[in-house]
């Protein structure tokens, strides 16, 4: 689920366009070429038929880095026009995923296929299978009936030869909500009615298709702007690149952000705030309590698992209290969040002290385009170094031991993770709900990505090696139990 | 036989590129091939500062440059070089 794929180089190749047009001298001509300067005249193209197509999808690649959303294009407003209505927009309305209709064309919707495989056997097992008779022979070959064929799959475990395949579409399978699908144009749409802004679809497309909305020109813009602008960055991104943590705060502030703040720093926040109410919650009775800080978990609850609410932490997030902390430190800054999530950005623009979201793929695209290169830049000094634990949210397990760890012994605390949110932890904690028990613990830490934060859908680096970066600078930090003590 | 020298980039326009997965090629040889050569890893080879970006990320196998370089596309010129 979350391998870096080279779709992802592609929106990134395009965002530091997008980024390169901004800091020249004519934005909305230069963000009118960038289709033609990525696929000049005469070019071969990389992926598609011919490079006309390519440079369709290109521009619709940069409507979203725009920040637009492409189901609304026409097709003929002009690029240069969108820069323009960037510039002067002043806040992000809406959905905060969008679906690239050109780049999406490519899977066809789910269906059965008989392969070359078929050796037309005497059997048939095939035919005999289909209770809806949409299976015949012609040929010696097996042979379905798409309008009869309703997709229910006897046929694929009946033949001998596993010569019967399922078609799949990626991003339909990945969704644990069901909330994307093909229409019968053969394009994707989302309903966000049920979208949790997990973000599988756009890991789990190999086109790239579905895109978030990106608010890199108001970021771009605050920081060309007088007002200082501070970077929050969340604690994936300590694994994010070969260089530590520091480094990339430096790296941070080169791009033209005036402080960075570690939203570990909040993460403490956070971590005290659970422990006790965690413990408040058992005195009460409770059965189970679950953590609060991933965002798709709580727009699951919202839109689909309402009944799981009232076990939900009312904790309020990492993001939200680092927000708190950098507008209070720094007054009248503009704050931007850096991290690995689509649902963060959507968390963000519902919290009033989080201005703008910023993914780990848009601030690699700016250290790109602004030729920053982290081994050439010193280690910066936070103001409030965080916890070990906080620096370890990011990886599966991390929050539960955290919270574990602050509260006192005898709260007996015990943990069970939901590593990633598919369709069976879903139902899964649904079922807890239901009958008001979780017989695996008492602490349900939820995380909507596998592995943690550091499987998020714009990661830069593989989630394993950004684990063993993110504990070792863990390892560096002081427990959260020195800290109670100070406090 | 002297062994074959694959130096990877890791600077930052590499790394964003995609190049992050170059970190996995030591696992993705067979003994066989470990043995032959010497994975160096640069800080930046300076290669996205001379052409343009979107050919990164970069290696170079004895001193040959691969762009858009990928596990696939290294290997196979690991087995060209030694075959020569």
């Amino acid at each position: 689920m979350s391998n870096i794929k080279l779709t992802s180089n592609l929106n990134k190749q395009v965002l530091v366009k997008i980024i390169q047009a901004f800091d020249s001298d004519d934005f909305p001509r230069s963000t009118y070429q960038i289709p033609f300067k990525m696929r000049p005249k005469h070019s071969d193209p990389l992926y598609r038929c011919c490079i006309h197509k390519e440079r369709a999808a290109i521009r619709e690649r940069v409507i979203a880095g725009l920040g637009f959303s492409v189901a609304e294009d026409d097709h003929e407003k002009l690029l240069s026009q969108y820069a323009v209505d960037a510039l002067e927009r002043n806040e992000l309305a809406g959905e905060v995923l969008t679906a690239i209709d050109t780049a999406c064309k490519g899977c066809v919707p789910v269906r059965i296929h008989v392969t070359d495989m078929c050796q037309g056997c005497v059997a048939q097992s095939c035919v005999a299978s289909c209770k809806f008779k949409a299976i015949k022979i012609e040929n010696s070959k097996a042979v379905i009936d798409t309008d009869l064929c309703k997709n229910c799959g006897k046929c694929i475990s009946a033949c001998s030869y596993s010569a019967i395949a399922r078609l799949r579409v990626p991003c339909e399978e990945v969704c644990p909500v069901k909330a994307i699908s093909k229409n019968d144009l053969g394009v994707v749409e989302i309903d966000f009615e049920r979208c949790i802004s997990c973000g599988s679809c756009v890991s789990g497309c190999p086109f790239g298709a579905i895109h978030e909305r990106s608010q890199l020109i108001d970021i771009l813009q605050a920081i060309k702007s007088d007002t200082p602008v501070v970077a929050m960055i969340a604690p994936a991104l300590g694994g994010q690149f070969p260089e530590p943590v520091g480094k990339l705060a430096t790296a941070l502030t080169r791009a033209g952000f005036t402080h960075v703040v570690e939203a570990a720093e909040g993460a403490d926040l956070t971590i005290l705030h659970e422990a006790e109410e965690f413990i408040e919650r058992s005195k009460e009775g409770e059965p189970f309590m679950t953590t609060s800080c991933c965002a798709a978990y709580r727009e699951l609850i919202t839109k689909l698992v309402p009944e799981l609410e009232k076990y939900v932490s009312d904790t309020p997030t990492p993001m939200h209290y680092t927000a708190r902390i950098a507008k209070d430190r720094f007054p009248d800054c503009i704050t931007v969040f850096v991290g690995p999530c689509v649902a963060k950005r959507k968390e963000g623009l519902q919290d009033p002290y989080v201005d703008y979201v910023m993914s780990i793929e848009e601030m690699g695209a700016l250290f790109v385009a602004k030729h920053i290169e982290l081994s050439e830049c010193e280690d910066y000094e936070f103001s409030v170094p965080s916890s070990t634990e906080a620096r370890e949210f990011a990886i599966t397990g991390g929050v539960s031991h955290a919270v574990g760890t602050a509260a006192p012994e005898n709260a007996n605390i015990t943990p069970f993770c939901i590593d990633g949110l598919d369709k069976k932890a879903i139902a899964l904690l649904k079922s807890f709900a239901g009958k008001g028990v979780c017989n695996q613990g008492n602490l349900i830490e939820v995380m909507a990505c596998q592995g943690g934060c550091v499987g998020g859908s714009s990661i830069l680096n593989t989630p394993k090696s950004a684990e063993v970066k993110i504990k070792a600078y863990g390892a560096k930090g002081q427990s959260i139990r020195r800290i109670l003590e100070t406090v | 036989m002297k062994k074959i020298d694959v130096e990877i980039c890791f600077g930052t326009t590499c790394f964003v590129l995609g190049g992050s997965h170059l970190q996995e090629l030591e696992n993705s040889l067979d003994n066989d091939l470990k043995e032959k050569i010497n994975i160096i890893p640069q800080n930046c080879l300076g290669l996205c500062k001379n052409e343009n970006y979107s050919q990164a990320p970069y290696v170079k196998v004895n001193g040959q440059i691969i762009d858009r370089a990928t596990i696939e596309k290294v290997i196979n010129k690991i087995k060209c070089e030694i075959n020569e």
